[in-house]
């Protein structure tokens, strides 16, 4: 099924865009398997999201660990730790 | 009275505490937070999540309203471009006592700065931008809001 992607702040300025729609493999159980996934693309990809550790997400606009399934998800954003306030 | 919104307008922190003072309690907390001068900053820009940023900063108001007795709540956050001195965030609460109000303002902040999606970035005198990292102590702030919640205390 067909999962829309969004980008913030320096992972959006790594990859050199703020989302895309994709079709992850079946072998693509949870975000972290996805984050791993996009950033097998090399480039940008592999400079945005190499290091997993410093990232955080959102699955339908709600707050995850990267251990989440995206089975039924419709919308995943991947960011840095936010800094609001 | 809960107002919580995302903006790139200006905050009118004289009008907001009036809307709080407003409401017959007997005491009226506020902070607001300012984009910090020095080392070189010429500006901040804020970028949100359009969308969850809203949501997330409603949900925050609405968890100080069911932890406290409030009359008012206000949690208001901008985004986009900020020059230093402007104001980048407001909170404030109204309640009978000044107990209640002056947490409820301290857990609003505590949970603005890591509990809605924003992300700062400076920009310096040169030209030159890079993006803010989170402070640790920040999120320790607002876990001892959960913690204590779970305790059973406010």
């Amino acid at each position: 099924m067909a999962l829309e992607l969004l980008y913030f702040a320096w992972v959006r300025e790594r990859i050199g865009r703020d989302g895309e729609t994709i079709e992850p493999p079946p072998e693509v159980a949870d975000v972290a398997g996805l984050v791993r996934w996009l950033a097998a693309r090399g480039g940008g990809y592999a400079e945005a999201l190499g290091e997993p550790e410093r990232l955080r997400c959102a699955v339908d606009q709600r707050f995850a660990p990267l251990d989440t399934p995206i089975a039924g998800a419709r919308e995943v954003a991947l960011f840095p730790p936010v800094t609001g306030g | 009275m809960i107002r919580a919104l995302v903006t790139a307008g200006p905050i009118d922190a004289g009008e907001e505490l009036a809307r709080l003072e407003a409401l017959g309690g007997g005491g009226v907390a506020s902070f607001t937070g300012v984009v910090r001068g020095g080392d070189g900053v010429t500006a901040l820009e804020l970028e949100q999540y359009p969308g969850m940023t809203q949501a997330a900063i409603e949900g925050i108001a609405h968890a100080a309203a069911e932890r406290w007795p409030l009359l008012g709540v206000t949690l208001i956050h901008r985004h986009g471009r900020l020059e230093t001195g402007e104001r980048i965030v407001f909170v404030g609460a109204a309640a009978r006592h000044r107990a209640e109000a002056l947490a409820a303002a301290a857990f609003l902040i505590d949970w603005a700065k890591t509990r809605a999606p924003f992300w700062k970035r400076e920009w310096l005198a040169d030209g030159s931008s890079r993006w803010i990292e989170p402070r640790p102590e920040d999120e320790t702030s607002a876990a001892e809001w959960e913690a204590s919640a779970e305790h059973g205390r406010p």
